[in-house]
């Protein structure tokens, strides 16, 4: 144990490691309330924990509540805002137009829809995350205008809520939230997408000191065409406490009026054709520093807090989409018949429908177990758990929505039925938001950091010789080395997890166990250079997002059998099916993890890679090829 | 004149898209999990005497449903398209089910007298029993002229000019205040209660109060004896001339 290499002053060096690789190209996220940013805010410590192979329940069980009150309003929403997608939204024209026609954007406004968190007094519907995510699921039904509005709302004015000051709130808000003004969020360069830190964009501080001079080009920016408010952030010359001069990023407010900016013409995109995507330049824009949003030199702060805060709706949105898209598949599929059967009879046919009907539970748990998370009082980060949200449904989507196209086979791929275009609108969930090979990394990364400052506490108090921690660490080796069942506080306990699912807990707890203990190995064997091990890293963020899905839908079916919720007998089934499938699937990766695995052919990738990396090509010789 | 007040009666059905299922004790439709909304024509009627009160030709618009506790979301629906204020006539479930028209006539013309109302505006009909007869017993009840199936409505100082859609075409009608409407479907387009609309509603008031506080009998003098579905449509038969056609209507004693 001694002589290892853990982080304590290397924790620095991974944490701007992992801030600088986090991900930033996002025209659509979905952010917290307008609840004022805190600089020092709490952590949701649930995904942290597990790294330590501790399971906190604090939050997480039981599965979070709303007030009878919020479930009413949030009931009384649903009706006219489903009415309304269903009667007055033609998807398939702002597909196939490339744009959402004017009245349409019209009636949106005025159902406030362009301002659900922004707080009341400011002419928002101030509504939670919670209900910020039930409305989700519905304005899924279509895909460009749910990333216009979230462009809008989720990154494009969320900063003004986050760390605006009141004059700055006063000023903007009541506009954006009516929809009267339309904002975007404008981070992305040509040279800088997930690389956000190494933007080019800059402004200059006037002689006067009054106004800041802005140049500059953003690209692939939605609503970039719309709006009139853009978030800009662009490098400014900082002053640094011991009088150096850097280039830090700052967050501005820029008005369409302020002269200069102008707008390149509508990015052709392979889905989400109804949302506008365009590049925006600034030239010599004069912005006052009134209108420095939060600290000069602390942009890229808020940028990410703008990211993190919003990232878990995508969970919501997804599984509104799934759900309605079973409906229409099922209908399909008990009805059209093959060899004279229905197809809903055939196994193959079966299988995709469960594997829709899982994904979309799991999501769904996930989503409104991170709202739940999100709502509580003290303005909690919940960035990992919202990371993992994302990068579960964009990937379950993007399969589901497949699957159910192949249900319909060819009809699936012709433009009269919905499916080709779900599938396109669906693929940019896995790119936009932070590129989930971004926020896998963000993940892994965070977590281990985390687990690396508490581990080299416990090493300098094993190496003073504190007798309790002596004690705990030789207690847990025996125990590794007795293999004795795991206990973590789930199981044998009633009331956190219900019996039926009791096997599943017990299989989440020996996943987190050994979770734990595997951080520990990998950190001892890599040190600081596992921020360099990726693939190392993607298998971590994958047994992550797994034990979270786990715990949310153990969390979710305990509580809907002790409500009595009607089919909860079907949750448990999928819950139980879930847990099956995930704990296999962490056996394995974690196997992978092993030093000298024969599983892991991480060396040979990286062997290849090189090789035909080297080449720019591939590299082998034609079959047909001869020597002579 | 805006010193008129309108009230408007507002029934909660079965969403007219769910496909209905007859309970299998033949007592009539299952309404258990299923999803309920406001009667496309009562939505009518709330979004005519919105659209007078915001001509300032009315200056209070009152929402009235009979039923149980879940009435009070129909309520809140026309609250959130703009009614002033609202009034829940609370029957229990299992009587709800057996309120038919003269009831809740005999209801609405108490509230009509009580509130002191110059309009009462109700749907022709509702999509659940199609009966299209509370609004014209109400009006009998009153004694106030009635103008059923309106497709243009027009406030003239103490009168309102009615215009109807009967079979033979379009009567227009001008009654004096008060009187009864009943809404057609060509009479407006209903707004949707946007967001903002439904958090304002939320301070409206609605107040509960028991048919017998109006001093009304509930009793009904009708008893449903069984709910079917209609029969299954059969396939019907094609016939190669015109002889066969014949031949074939003589058979199933057709002619």
């Amino acid at each position: 144990m001694s002589g290892c290499r853990l982080f304590s002053r290397r924790a620095a060096a991974v944490a701007a490691a992992a801030t600088a690789v986090r991900a930033s190209r996002v025209p659509r996220v979905f952010t917290a309330t307008h609840r004022p940013l805190h600089t020092s805010l709490r952590s949701c410590s649930f995904a942290k924990e597990l790294f330590l192979g501790n399971i906190e329940q604090k939050g997480v069980f039981p599965f979070p509540e709303v007030s009878q009150d919020e479930l009413n309003e949030i009931n009384q929403f649903v009706g006219p805002l489903e009415r309304f997608f269903t009667e007055e939204v033609d998807s398939r024209k702002i597909d196939q137009e490339g744009k959402i026609p004017v009245d349409t954007l019209e009636k949106l406004k005025s159902l406030g829809l362009f301002g659900i968190q922004v707080p009341e007094e400011y002419g928002g519907l101030g509504l939670s995350n919670t209900m910020y995510a039930r409305l989700g699921e519905i304005i899924s039904m279509d895909g460009s205008i749910t990333v216009t509005l979230a462009a809008h709302q989720a990154i494009g004015l969320k900063g003004i809520i986050l760390v605006g000051t009141e004059e700055q709130k006063a000023k903007y808000l009541p506009k954006l939230a009516s929809g009267e003004h339309i904002a975007a969020f404008c981070l992305t360069e040509p040279a800088s997408g997930s690389d956000a830190a190494s933007i080019q964009t800059r402004a200059t501080l006037s002689e006067d000191k009054k106004y800041f001079v802005l140049n500059g080009s953003k690209v692939w920016i939605t609503n970039g065409g719309l709006a009139s408010i853009f978030t800009v952030f662009a490098k400014t010359q900082v002053v640094d406490s011991d009088g150096s001069i850097k280039d830090k990023i700052t967050a501005f407010i820029v008005e369409r009026d302020f002269g200069g900016i102008t707008n390149g013409k509508p990015e052709e995109k392979l889905g989400i054709r109804g949302s506008n995507t365009c590049e925006v330049h600034f030239e010599n824009t004069r912005v006052p520093v009134e209108n420095v949003l939060g600290e000069v030199g602390g942009g890229f702060k808020v940028a990410m807090n703008i990211l993190n805060s919003g990232r878990f709706s995508m969970g919501s949105v997804v599984a509104g989409m799934l759900k309605k898209l079973i409906e229409l598949t099922a209908e399909y599929a008990c009805t059209r018949k093959q060899f004279n059967r229905n197809l809903s009879e055939f196994g193959l046919i079966q299988e995709k429908f469960a594997l829709m009907a899982q994904k979309a539970y799991v999501m769904e748990s996930m989503a409104y177990l991170t709202a739940g998370m999100l709502d509580e009082p003290g303005f909690p980060d919940c960035s990992i758990e919202a990371a993992m949200v994302k990068v579960f449904s964009s990937e379950a989507a993007w399969q589901c929505v497949s699957e159910a196209l192949q249900i319909l086979g060819g009809s699936g791929y012709m433009k009269d039925y919905p499916y080709e275009r779900m599938l396109r609108d669906a693929r940019i969930l896995l790119i936009f938001e932070g590129t989930n090979e971004i926020l896998r990394l963000f993940i892994a990364l965070t977590g281990l950091q985390h687990a690396g400052r508490i581990l080299t506490s416990r090493i300098k108090e094993l190496k003073r010789g504190n007798v309790t921690t002596v004690m705990e660490t030789i207690g847990r080796r025996l125990r590794d080395s007795l293999s004795r069942t795991v206990d973590l506080g789930l199981s044998g306990k009633p009331s956190v997890v219900h019996p039926s699912l009791g096997d599943s807990a017990n299989k989440l707890e020996e996943n987190v166990y050994y979770f734990g203990r595997t951080v520990e190995t990998l950190l001892l064997r890599f040190g600081k250079t596992i921020v360099e091990e990726q693939l190392v890293l993607k298998r971590v963020a994958n047994i992550l997002i797994n034990l979270y899905a786990m715990t949310a839908v153990l969390s979710r079916a305990s509580r809907s059998i002790r409500t009595g919720l009607p089919n909860h007998d079907h949750e448990v089934l999928l819950a139980n099916m879930f847990c099956v499938e995930a704990y296999y699937q962490n056996l394995f990766s974690l196997s992978q993890l092993d030093k000298y695995s024969p599983e892991n052919l991480d060396e040979q990738i990286k062997k290849v890679s090189q090789q035909i990396l080297e080449k720019r090509a591939y590299i082998c010789a034609h079959p047909l090829d001869r020597t002579s | 004149m805006a010193e008129l007040r309108a009230l408007v009666a507002v029934k909660r059905v079965i969403d007219f898209a769910v496909k209905i299922r007859v309970k299998p004790d033949k007592s009539g439709v299952a309404t258990d999990g299923v999803k309920h909304s406001m009667n496309p024509f009562c939505e009518i009627a709330v979004e005519e005497a919105v659209r007078l009160k915001e001509k300032k030709l009315v200056k209070e618009v009152i929402a009235v449903s009979c039923g149980p506790a879940q009435c009070q979301e129909t309520i809140r629906t026309a609250l959130a398209m703009g009614a002033d204020r609202g009034i829940h006539v609370e029957v229990p479930a299992a009587q709800a089910e057996s309120l038919g028209p003269l009831q809740v006539a005999r209801v609405l013309a108490k509230l009509a007298e009580k509130e002191k109302v110059d309009l009462l505006f109700l749907g022709k009909q509702a999509i659940d029993d199609d009966c299209n007869q509370t609004g014209q017993m109400t009006a009998g009840l009153l004694d106030w002229p009635q103008g059923t199936f309106a497709s243009q409505v027009t406030l003239e100082g103490d009168k309102i000019k009615v215009e109807r859609e009967i079979d033979g075409g379009l009567e227009t009608l001008r009654l004096k205040l008060p009187s009864v409407v009943t809404a057609d479907l060509r009479l407006n387009e209903p707004r949707y209660a946007t967001l903002p609309n439904i958090m304002k509603a939320k301070k409206k008031k609605i107040e509960v109060i028991k048919p017998g506080d109006l001093g009304v009998d509930l009793t009904s003098k009708v008893s449903v004896i069984s709910v079917e579905e209609p029969p299954q449509r059969l396939a019907g038969v094609k016939v190669e001339t015109t002889e066969d056609l014949v031949a074939k209507l003589k058979e199933v004693g057709r002619i």
